[in-house]
């Protein structure tokens, strides 16, 4: 008998060898309580959270909480069922009204999570005979709902707008395009030249999709994304989001103006072949949304933290994702993922939870210390956070 | 373009990228012998899409497992 688990040996080995060395492990690391946004303990230590994606800190508003509780006493535990058969409730109708209002758009569908929107309109829309052409650092799901659909798959090198219109340029005439970009890059924290490549994209008769998970919220006039900052939105055939970064909860979307846009509700298997969201779920998010949409000051307040910690990191010798920030992540880049562990675990015995992120999530074979900021860490937290840094930094070996 | 002259062209293209001066034939693999990661395979295949000005797709290219296979792949493409 083959074991079917011995592809996984050479991970198994490299994981092994890790801990080996005695660091903690990064991936297993258990909140045993959540005390704020931006504050848990882990093992037993009060630690700062500064790797939650969680960037508008409404995880624990009153309002979000007190909806949910609402909910789960009005409509119960969960759906049991399928949006399109018993799994639609007030609620669902509710939350998507709120991503209308939010976006300024037509049409909203809520999905189970952020993966299942991507997984779901970009398997379903681009079919067989069609094309989708796609920045090489896209995010998992992307590239998932492109493995799923029928479609040709082109990718391009990141953020390069001629290497986009070259590969447009070539596709068959009359074959149906959409183009996948995304406002922000997690990885690094960089952000699109939307404008440009909308522009590129729509001159060649594509479709756009633009993923705005780590934006919504907090970058542009009304926190909906990089494509509103960079004046564009209306351009953009279909924004995926999810609720489980600024919002504070779990779920995904697309919003669209597409005329026909609700047929998708019908004929995309992650959206019909899943239970749907519990009642509770759905009423904190819908709350947060319209929450988010006043939320101006929070939003200067997080942009100051970027500023803050970007220029405080790099005063103190270390490298970083991007020269200016870009969004409310702020990637350290380490020299190697043994320096990088050994960097992380240094953090967290500091009190400081980041995010390790290795190959194959990151770009060009990196090791990442991976920074997302909130609107609720204090200005105090930041400076704290930036002290903390210096003395990992240095006991590591790595400024 | 015939077959001996894209080989031609591709063998000159494969240069820069076949660091560790691996004797290609038909038969050498881009994973396994070349040892080409990700980014290698996509830096590879733009180079070859615009000097042929042609798309070779992720779905063409998970069929294409070695030198021979690529050429031939090329030759088709330009139709």
């Amino acid at each position: 008998m083959t074991d079917l688990f011995s592809k996984f040996d050479p991970l198994i080995e490299m994981r092994a060898n890790l801990l080996a060395s005695g660091v903690e492990d990064p991936f297993s690391l258990v909140m045993e309580k959540v005390l704020s946004p931006t504050v848990a303990v882990c093992n037993g230590r009060e630690t700062i959270l500064l790797g939650t994606y969680n960037y508008m800190g409404m995880t624990f508003d009153p309002d979000v909480i007190e909806a949910g509780k609402q909910a789960l006493d009005d409509f119960g535990a969960g759906t049991t069922g399928s949006r399109v058969l018993n799994g639609t409730y007030a609620g669902h109708r509710a939350v998507e009204e709120a991503l209308k209002e939010f976006y300024a758009m037509d049409h909203a569908m809520v999905f189970s999570t952020g993966y299942q929107a991507n997984l779901g309109i970009i398997s379903t829309i681009a079919g067989k005979g069609d094309y989708i052409v796609l920045d090489i650092d896209s995010h998992a799901s992307i590239w998932d709902g492109c493995k799923m659909g029928d479609a040709e798959v082109v990718p391009f090198r990141h953020n390069d707008i001629e290497a986009m219109e070259k590969r447009l340029k070539r596709i068959p005439e009359g074959a149906g395009k959409l183009v996948v970009l995304e406002g922000v890059y997690s990885m690094l924290g960089d952000i699109a030249p939307l404008k440009e490549m909308i522009r590129v994209a729509k001159e060649n008769g594509a479709m756009v999709l633009v993923d705005e998970a780590h934006s919504m919220g907090f970058i542009g006039p009304n926190g909906r994304g990089v494509a509103e900052d960079q004046g564009v939105l209306d351009d953009v055939d279909f924004v995926i989001g999810t609720f489980s970064k600024s919002v504070g909860t779990v779920g995904g979307f697309c919003v669209s103006n597409h005329p026909k846009f609700e047929i998708m509700r019908l004929v995309c298997r992650p959206y019909v072949f899943t239970a749907s969201l519990p009642p509770s779920v759905v009423a904190t998010a819908c709350t947060s949304i319209r929450k988010l949409m006043h939320a101006g000051n929070k939003r200067a307040h997080l942009w100051e933290n970027s500023k803050t910690l970007h220029k405080g990191l790099r005063d103190k010798g270390f490298q970083l994702g991007t020269e200016e920030p870009q969004s409310a992540i702020i990637a350290v880049i380490m020299p190697d993922l043994e320096r990088g562990a050994a960097m992380w675990e240094a953090l967290l015995h500091e009190g400081l939870y980041v995010n390790l992120a290795r190959p194959p999530a990151t770009p060009a074979g990196m090791t990442l210390l991976r920074c997302s900021l909130c609107a609720e860490h204090s200005a105090e937290q930041v400076q704290t956070i930036i002290g903390m840094f210096e003395r990992a930094g240095k006991a590591v070996g790595i400024i | 373009m015939d077959r001996a002259a894209t080989a031609a062209k591709i063998a000159a293209l494969i240069e820069p990228f076949n660091k560790k001066g691996v004797e290609v034939t038909d038969t050498t693999t881009f994973a396994g012998d070349l040892e080409f990661d990700s980014l290698t395979v996509m830096d590879f295949v733009a180079a070859i899409e615009d000097d042929f000005d042609i798309i070779i797709s992720m779905n063409q290219q998970a069929e294409i497992e070695n030198y021979g296979q690529l050429i031939d792949a090329v030759v088709k493409l330009q139709g």
